[in-house]
């Protein structure tokens, strides 16, 4: 009994949340990777893109709900994702040929391109702010959960809860449904071929007639549909707010980074080292050893490796660690 | 020679307006920064009970009241503070301080320029439990409690309801810590048991990380030193999404109409506390203050008008505007023994105290000062009831 507590406390508290964590960083770093892969830059502007996609959503949404319309049991934030990916489309093709084409032009190193989408993330800051306002936005409706804690504690009579909100499920059915759609339009459709051809080698892939502008434009659109889902299944699970989406550029980077930039299969693996690292690392672990352990070994302190407070550290050090030892990471992306 | 001559004219004649006695009362709270939604109404409030004083005629034998302000800006770097401060008592000459407000630069000022001059500062709103112990030479006194007595009532009401054990997580600033320790400290003394005392940062998105550690922590209830718009109710949102906790002790920054509203059901059954008073003078306070067009329940304000009113009134008991006189009567003034002044009733206070009579200045708060000198607070006692903050006593 006291094991299957263990259980559900380390479900409830490390593996729920960290499924869900890792899935939202995946999605996200599958858009930097994607860029990194096929344009050649680090994209900066990518946490403020999600940002503006959920931005879109949350004003779809309340638009949706003044008029009554409800998705039932899930929230009606996905009935506007499409949408809201159709808009951040739009937005990030506009910024490619007002802003990237030209450098594209000029063949800009790499290093260059970076600081304009640095450029470009300040301005698409600000418009999320302009849009939406800085405050902090709760846009989840439907049913909350799929378990709920005291259910679970009634329906099985053990002392600890497990609860599984439904944003959680949703967010890990969705990130599911879109990677296998990712890899199945890389693998067998023309234009996925074409993008990992130009990925592999552009001037080959020139010379054997593949149109660069469509290639690009492809990527674009991926990219912000990417972007809009995570910023959409991150807010609806956790809550939207413009700066905590600028603070996800860190763990996003550090997923890709670690998976092996311009590697989509890396990106998702990385996503799920950085969230289950971070929650791993803060967690304090003296439950479920007071579960595990005979009673004349439990512990009296917390058994937490790292304070709460240094969270985003954790990605930092991972960064760091990867970065020294294994420059390319796990999945053998490209060097930076 | 001539300009020395007209200088010194001039310095004649300033003397001479001085002497026919005005008093002059500096301001000095944080007229921009990050409190300055609060200050207009704090500043109205101090002139409005100068003013009451200065037209009864009757304060030191017919001396005027005015008001001088000075901005302390509320910052980390106290430099703006402590200049401002300088002004008002090498400059303009005032007879006593009203301030400061926030925590930090009022500890800077008191320090500086304050102990050094002999200037009394009465204080209507920093609340840290730091100024208590603060070396002051009898010149410091506050009308608002100190976060040290909301942990002590805390304490109080957690040990009443067969509180055991508590897990304790602060907003990560001064405000948040040193309640946090006060709440630990006088629940500890009654033999409670802290399990675990952490902060939180606000301004996050997901708070899962920080409820895991305090689930793990364990604990009767969980109490949130934080703020209701921010990062507290993400920590109690997520405690209740994940079952780690259902009751929740909620202190003064806690309490408002929006957190239940934002939480709903879950909410109910939790309680805390909040400084304020069901004094009789509040009321009256708060209509004066109607008349002249400001919300008298904006924080602080009544500790404000109490400021200005117990400077003056010690002024009168020691016969003299000089704070290093009038400063050993403050105490006197504040808790009696005597006749009860309430607001709007300084004038009579006044008359009392020329003719011998003691008072007991009650004021808007009803104003007692402990210890070094600070009020001793009163709180009102919530509990959430079917959604809404209930006021359930005062202690």
């Amino acid at each position: 009994m006291d094991v299957l507590n263990a259980l559900i406390t380390f479900l409830n508290f490390v593996a729920v949340p960290g499924l869900a964590y890792g899935s939202q960083l995946a999605l996200g770093a599958l858009g930097v990777t994607l860029i990194y892969g096929i344009l050649r830059f680090s994209n900066f502007a990518h946490g403020d893109t999600m940002a503006f996609g959920t931005a879109i959503t949350i004003l779809l949404t309340w638009w949706f709900q003044s008029h009554g319309i409800s998705f039932g049991v899930l929230p009606t934030a996905l009935l506007a994702l499409p949408f809201a990916i159709a808009a951040t489309a739009g937005v990030v093709l506009l910024t490619d040929r007002v802003v990237y084409r030209f450098y594209r032009r000029q063949k800009a190193a790499p290093s260059i391109l970076v600081i304009v989408s640095l450029g470009v993330m300040f301005v698409m800051n600000g418009i999320v702010r302009l849009v939406i306002g800085v405050d902090e936005q709760n846009f989840a409706d439907g049913g909350r959960f799929l378990i709920s804690a005291g259910d679970f504690k009634a329906a099985t009579s053990l002392a600890e809860g497990l609860a599984i909100k439904s944003t959680q499920a949703i967010t890990v059915i969705t990130a599911v449904v879109v990677v296998a759609l990712l890899f199945w339009f890389l693998q067998k459709t023309r234009t996925g071929k074409s993008m990992r051809a130009f990925s592999d080698n552009e001037d080959l892939a020139l010379l054997s007639g593949i149109n660069p502008d469509r290639v690009v434009q492809v990527t674009w659109i991926i990219a912000a549909a990417l972007a809009t889902i995570a910023g959409v299944l991150y807010g609806l699970d956790k809550s939207f707010r413009p700066f905590t989406y600028y603070q996800l550029l860190l763990p996003i980077f550090a997923a890709a980074i670690v998976g092996g930039l311009g590697n989509p299969l890396g990106a998702i693996a990385g996503g799920f080292v950085i969230a289950f690292s971070e929650v791993m690392v803060t967690y304090a672990w003296k439950k479920v050893a007071t579960y595990v352990l005979p009673e004349s070994l439990a512990p009296d302190s917390l058994l937490q490796l790292l304070s709460t407070d240094y969270k985003l550290a954790v990605s930092f050090v991972i960064l760091i660690i990867v970065l020294l030892f294994a420059p390319t990471g796990i999945f053998k992306g490209k060097s930076i | 020679m001539k300009k020395l001559l007209t200088a010194s004219a001039i310095t004649a004649l300033m003397a001479g307006v001085a002497s026919a006695e005005e008093v002059k009362l500096g301001v000095l709270i944080g007229f921009t920064g990050p409190i300055e939604s609060l200050t207009p109404a704090m500043n109205a409030a101090a002139e409005m009970a100068a003013k009451e004083v200065s037209d009864s005629g009757k304060l030191l034998g017919g001396a005027t009241v005015v008001t001088l302000k000075g901005d302390t800006t509320c910052a980390i770097d106290t430099a703006a503070a402590t200049a401002a401060a300088e002004k008002l008592i090498t400059t303009d000459k005032v007879n006593g301080i009203i301030g400061g407000d926030c925590s930090g630069v009022t500890g800077a000022i008191l320090q500086n320029v304050a102990r050094p001059n002999g200037m009394v500062m009465v204080s209507p709103s920093a609340t840290s439990p730091a100024l208590s112990t603060a070396e002051d030479d009898g010149l410091f006194f506050r009308t608002a409690p100190s976060d040290a007595r909301e942990g002590e009532v805390m304490a109080d009401i957690l040990t009443e309801k067969g509180i055991k054990s508590i897990a304790l997580t602060y907003t990560n600033n001064d405000y948040g810590k040193g309640l946090a320790e006060s709440i630990a400290k006088s629940f500890e003394a009654k033999g409670g048991k802290v399990t675990i005392n952490v902060p939180h940062d606000d301004g996050k998105a997901d708070y899962s990380a920080e409820v895991a550690a305090l689930a793990s922590a364990g604990g009767d209830i969980l109490v949130v030193a934080g703020y209701l718009d921010q990062g507290g109710k993400g920590i109690i949102q997520a405690s209740l999404d994940s079952g780690a906790f259902s009751t929740f002790g909620l202190p003064g920054g806690m309490i408002g109409d929006s957190l239940p509203t934002a939480i709903g059901p879950g909410l109910d059954g939790s309680f805390g506390q909040i400084a304020g008073s069901d004094s009789v003078g509040a009321k009256t306070f708060e209509e004066m203050m109607k008349a002249i067009s400001m919300d008298g329940t904006s924080a602080y304000s009544p500790e404000s008008y109490d400021a200005a009113a117990l400077i003056l009134l010690a002024m009168q008991a020691a016969k003299s505007s000089d704070p290093k006189v009038y400063k050993e009567k403050i105490m006197e003034i504040a808790n009696g023994p005597g006749e009860k002044i309430y607001p709007g009733e300084l004038a009579k206070g006044l008359e009392l105290l020329a003719a011998g009579t003691a008072i007991d200045y009650e004021g808007a708060t009803a104003v007692t000062l402990v210890g070094p000198g600070e009020s001793a607070g009163r709180y009102r006692e919530i509990v959430v009831k079917d959604g809404k903050n209930e006021t359930v006593g005062f202690r």
